[in-house]
């Protein structure tokens, strides 16, 4: 089993940390896991991402030629991405801020994350309800899973923080599942 | 289960220092290693101190990577623990101080996470500062015993041995990563933190009651440096005999072998993966150690009529040093990109089909 997943967005969007809740939750399954960060000077609006590969062998490169999975989170990171999407691939993309239009026959998940996730009543949780979404179709880890990494992310923050990232969760879950 | 916990690369070797009993560090920020010295401000304020007679641990923030490394000279010659870590033009900066640490015999890590040069360059992945790393970088006769993890796990490990040869061997090591070891997370199994260290009898802990020891590189009179230089020559002879590391991978049946080492050697694993699924013989020798140079695995290898492929993130520095192993018994090809640029999976294959 190998799944190579590139998240962008803008800075800001946490993509960072929506790789690395990926990366700590298939550590705990006992997979071997890397996580790649952009690490260069990115620039407000233009895109951030990072690049989280997860197999059940050793991992060789921690870069990603063609990626299994692209979660998208804003127009300029979809341009910058779309062609590293493997034909067999999935698109997860926020519909929010970037246009499915144009796009080749590959499998998209099209929602508005950032939508969602001010109804919900925090922009910040975008990430999460993408990450719901992602789940719900390749269902590498259960919602049960993420929580249990949130708890232990968030350990000292207030709870408050937990629940809203739990419910973008089901929230983004819920959207592929219908 | 074995806990893991999902860190960076330059957090795994700040705690592969303290839990090797590194109790003082100084340093200076610069991308792509600050989540080292990051981690080091946090955790060794909170270090207790191991016996016999080590200190409780000291983080400095110093004025300047000269101020660093000549802060780790002095806490060394106390019989301390000590690191420092940067990356490039901050390694430059360092050089004249680990010259003068390797010429009092004294231990000491020095951790570079390579960036692009020359100069400021930028802040991407690069290796190259392998000849600086392996050939001396600063002035004199002198060897850094040098290390080249190729994942986050590898990097803690090798923080720990080399605190081990360093005192073992009194003079200084260096971890030698690029920007993706740096910054790369993975999970890590850490192991049973140093609880006792060596004794130092040559330390400066304060001569009362004792004749006063030295440490010094200065010998002024008639013949005194030659003999140091010799002592010098001799320990590194032992060290090339007994501490070359290396990884071998599908080399039984190889009709070529790439040569490479730390993350760059991942990516070339992931294309001869590719290449074994078409059929095709390559194998690889990783470097784990640069210096010494693992010699050995080439010897074992040239027997049989191999031909080498060197990939590097430089434009041709580690393979001057394998067409040497490989002393003139098998043709030593490259391919190389520098200034940030690092060889893709299908750059690598290409090359390979065409040697082929």
């Amino acid at each position: 089993m190998i799944e190579r997943i590139i998240i962008a967005g803008s800075g800001g969007q946490g993509v960072m940390l929506l790789g690395k809740v990926i990366a700590e939750a298939a550590m705990r399954k006992g997979c071997f896991v890397t996580w790649l960060p952009a690490y260069g000077p990115e620039v407000r609006g233009g895109t951030a991402h990072c690049t989280v590969v997860i197999s059940d062998q050793e991992i060789g490169s921690p870069y990603v030629n063609k990626a299994d999975t692209l979660i998208i989170l804003n127009q300029p990171s979809l341009d910058k991405f779309k062609s590293k999407l493997s034909p067999k691939g999935v698109l997860i993309l926020n519909a929010s801020l970037a246009s499915s239009a144009k796009l080749a026959k590959i499998k998209v998940f099209y929602y508005p994350f950032t939508d969602l996730a001010l109804k919900l009543g925090n922009i910040k949780i975008a990430n999460m309800v993408a990450l719901g979404c992602y789940l719900a179709d390749k269902k590498l880890f259960s919602l049960n899973d993420i929580f249990n990494v949130f708890e232990f992310m968030t350990q000292g923050a207030n709870s408050n923080l937990v629940e809203i990232n739990k419910k973008a969760l089901q929230e983004g879950a819920k959207l592929k599942n219908g | 289960m074995i806990k893991k916990i999902l860190i960076t690369g330059n957090e795994a070797i700040a705690q592969g220092a303290l839990d090797a009993g590194c109790r003082f560090y100084a340093g200076y920020p610069i991308t792509p290693q600050n989540e080292l010295i990051g981690y080091m401000a946090k955790n060794m304020p909170l270090a207790s101190a191991i016996p016999p007679a080590h200190p409780a641990g000291i983080f400095i923030q110093a004025e300047s990577e000269i101020a660093a490394i000549n802060m780790v000279f002095g806490a060394s010659a106390s019989g301390v623990r000590a690191m420092t870590s940067s990356s490039s033009p901050g390694i430059s900066l360092k050089q004249e101080g680990i010259s003068y640490i390797a010429g009092a015999e004294l231990p000491a890590v020095i951790v570079n996470i390579m960036r692009g040069g020359p100069g400021l360059g930028n802040i991407n992945p690069s290796q190259a500062d392998y000849f600086q790393a392996v050939k001396g970088g600063g002035h004199g006769d002198y060897r850094l015993i040098v290390f080249a993890p190729g994942s986050a796990q590898e990097a803690y490990d090798l923080t720990r041995l080399s605190f081990e040869l360093a005192d073992k061997y009194r003079c200084p090591a260096m971890i030698l990563g690029d920007g993706i070891l740096g910054q790369m997370m993975e999970p890590v199994k850490f192991s049973i933190p140093q609880t006792r260290l060596p004794e130092k009898p040559w330390a400066l802990t304060g001569c009362l009651g004792r004749k006063p020891n030295v440490a010094k590189s200065f010998y002024l009179r008639e013949g005194d440096l030659e003999k140091s230089n010799l002592r010098l020559q001799k320990k590194y002879s032992t060290i090339e005999s007994k501490e070359q590391r290396w990884q071998e991978l599908f080399l039984d049946d190889a009709k070529i072998v790439i040569v490479a080492y730390g993350t760059l050697a991942r990516v070339v694993k992931s294309a001869i993966s590719r290449l074994r699924a078409k059929g095709k013989k390559v194998g690889l020798i990783r470097l784990i150690s640069l210096w010494p140079f693992p010699k050995k695995a080439f010897a074992a290898a040239a027997a049989k009529k191999r031909k080498y492929l060197v990939v590097e993130m430089s434009y041709g520095q580690m393979v001057e040093d394998a067409r040497l192993a490989a002393a003139g018994r098998a043709e030593v090809d490259f391919l190389g990109r520098s200034g940030g640029g690092v060889p893709t999976e299908d750059e690598i294959i290409k090359k390979i089909m065409r040697i082929l």
